[in-house]
């Protein structure tokens, strides 16, 4: 028997799919162990939030002041945990996933053996971060509107404007997790960097409640959710991606 | 000769399918392959034979372009590493030294997502899957999750995967460290079978019985260079005799002996627990050792193997 036979050898790149194209279909083969329990996360997690905190707390202090900020509190919440959600899902997908391609599964490693380059495998991954926010935010703005807190057709751009925000976190912390050892790191990015900036970059309160230098530091993170934070935003990736390549690179 | 294998010649220059002049890598201060020569042909398996970090590794990830060359120049199927990485790629297998199979995914679906990364259509990788599987005899474990594999499975697997693009040439580091002796040899026969097939094999190891079994030509490589470079019968002959006499002494150190049978035959080497005659004429010696009253306890004869070739050049046993 003839292990590689009369298959017609086909050049690279015959099919035409872009190379970066490939390696993210590596992470939406893998998706199909896990897409159910994440799709029911990306459900729940909206649902328990709006409604513990939207309608629960919000209830409290619709009663008290009537408004923040002249909405109702859970107009003034909802986007804010939208945002804060893709801060969520673009961490996670870029920590122990890329942690694990590099030193336990090594997957980027099988890649970077065949015509994929590294920035090819980077691309792949985070274009499919991309595709998971994507998911995550329609999802959660489809609750949202369960929830009666979409009032206008522009609520759509939230969806990029998500995806985007997302990718600000994915990126450089894609290019933390590439230079770390072990996963002690993540610990600590969670409890000095996620946290704070998940309790105080104005989701839960307006930001003008803060101390005024405490204001500026919350304007400067990607994840205020109005405003200004979008420019700031939309740089970032391109200079993660670049930080991301250069400390893989760095691995020959 | 395999059917397509015309097709590649006419694609490919003439000659050497790798070929290095004074290639050279560094990290940092510390030189891992220094200046080496060589020319791997079209249908050869040629071995780096050599000790770990005698830069078998470092030379390895230069041909497959996954490392940048400090210095010299390299062609691989006739093109420039440094400018076409991705073409040169898909065109050679890798067997790496470490596993990189996904565990979490079965045996089939790990060929699968390989196939894709060369852009092949599913249909030609499910085909080539198909028969790749019953060459490395997995067929009965398509379906199961690669993490319950033994390590000779995930490495038939490995090796399997590497075959999924149809490659002109096949790397492989290290292909049976860490496996049994009986895996090992389902591998070597594996890999003999491709290169009556006319695959190109590219093996580094630190086995010695490993570059015999598998190598037209080898280089054995010590500290990034060349110590010696050519076929395992010729670098026998050129660097050691037809036999080897292994003597082991009771309370007798095999240095003091040494000094008794000088001039005896060729050439001694007296290891801790032994000492090793080189020797055309084993009988005859070994008269010679009983007349000068030396009484081993035990005799073996062999014959040279490239481990003795290596002890010659470079005074050092191969695996300490």
């Amino acid at each position: 028997m003839s292990a590689i036979d009369a298959a017609s050898v086909l050049p690279e790149g015959h099919g035409g799919t872009p190379r970066w194209l490939r390696s993210m279909a590596y992470w939406s083969y893998q998706y199909k162990r896990t897409w159910l329990g994440s799709v029911t996360t990306s459900f729940l997690y909206p649902v328990l939030y709006l409604a513990a905190m939207g309608i629960g707390l919000g209830s409290l202090i619709n009663t008290h002041s009537h408004s923040v900020g002249g909405v109702p509190y859970l107009d003034f919440l909802a986007p804010g945990l939208l945002a804060a959600t893709t801060m969520q899902v673009g961490s996670n997908e870029s920590m122990y996933p890329v942690m694990g391609a590099i030193k336990w599964l090594r997957t980027y490693f099988a890649m970077l053996a065949t015509p994929l380059t590294v920035l090819d495998v980077l691309l792949g991954h985070m274009a499919w971060i991309a595709v998971r926010l994507s998911t995550v935010s329609v999802i959660y703005l489809g609750i949202m509107a369960a929830f009666g807190t979409v009032h206008s057709g522009l609520a759509l751009l939230a969806v990029p404007t998500a995806v985007v925000s997302g990718l600000a976190f994915a990126t450089p912390i894609a290019a933390f997790a590439a230079t770390q050892k072990n996963d002690t790191g993540f610990a600590t990015l969670y409890r000095f960097g996620l946290i704070p900036l998940f309790l105080f970059s104005g989701t839960f309160f307006p930001i003008s409640q803060l101390p005024g230098w405490l204001q500026a530091l919350a304007r400067a993170t990607p994840l205020l959710p109005r405003g200004g934070a979008l420019p700031g935003a939309r740089a970032r990736p391109r200079a993660g991606v670049a930080r991301a390549q250069a400390s893989l690179t760095e691995r020959f | 000769m395999r059917p397509d294998a015309a097709v590649h010649a006419s694609t490919v220059l003439k000659g050497s399918l790798v070929s290095a002049r004074a290639l050279t890598k560094r990290f940092g201060d510390s030189v891992a392959v220094d200046r080496v020569d060589f020319d791997i042909a079209r249908g050869e398996s040629y071995g780096f034979l050599g000790p770990n970090g005698a830069g078998k590794t470092s030379t390895m990830r230069m041909i497959v372009c996954m490392s940048p060359l400090s210095a010299g120049t390299l062609r691989v199927l006739g093109m420039d590493p440094e400018a076409d990485g991705p073409l040169i790629r898909s065109r050679i297998g890798l067997v790496p030294q470490e596993d990189t199979l996904d565990l979490e995914l079965t045996v089939l679906d790990n060929l699968m997502i390989y196939g894709r990364y060369f852009d092949l259509p599913r249909r030609v990788i499910r085909e080539r899957a198909e028969k790749l599987l019953e060459f490395t005899q997995l067929t009965d474990r398509a379906r199961d999750k690669v993490e319950p594999l033994s390590g000779g499975m995930k490495r038939r697997l490995t090796i399997a995967r590497s075959l999924v693009s149809n490659p002109e040439l096949l790397v492989l580091d290290e292909p049976t460290t860490g496996l049994d002796p009986q895996a090992r040899h389902l591998v070597w026969d594996r890999l003999y079978r491709l290169k009556q097939q006319g695959v190109t094999l590219i093996v580094t190891t630190h086995y010695m019985d490993e570059a015999e079994q598998l190598c037209d030509r080898l280089a054995v490589m010590d500290r990034g260079r060349f110590a010696a470079e050519g076929s395992p019968r010729e670098l026998i002959g050129r660097y050691s005799t037809r036999e080897v006499l292994k003597l082991r002494f009771g309370t007798d150190e095999p240095a003091d002996v040494a000094r008794r049978l000088d001039g005896l035959v060729e050439r001694t080497e007296a290891l801790p627990d032994r000492l090793l005659l080189y020797t055309d004429d084993e009988d005859t010696t070994l008269d010679e050792v009983h007349r000068l009253g030396v009484a081993p306890n035990s005799v073996l004869v062999r014959r040279s193997t490239l481990e003795d070739v290596f002890l010659r050049l470079t005074g050092r046993s191969l695996i300490d």
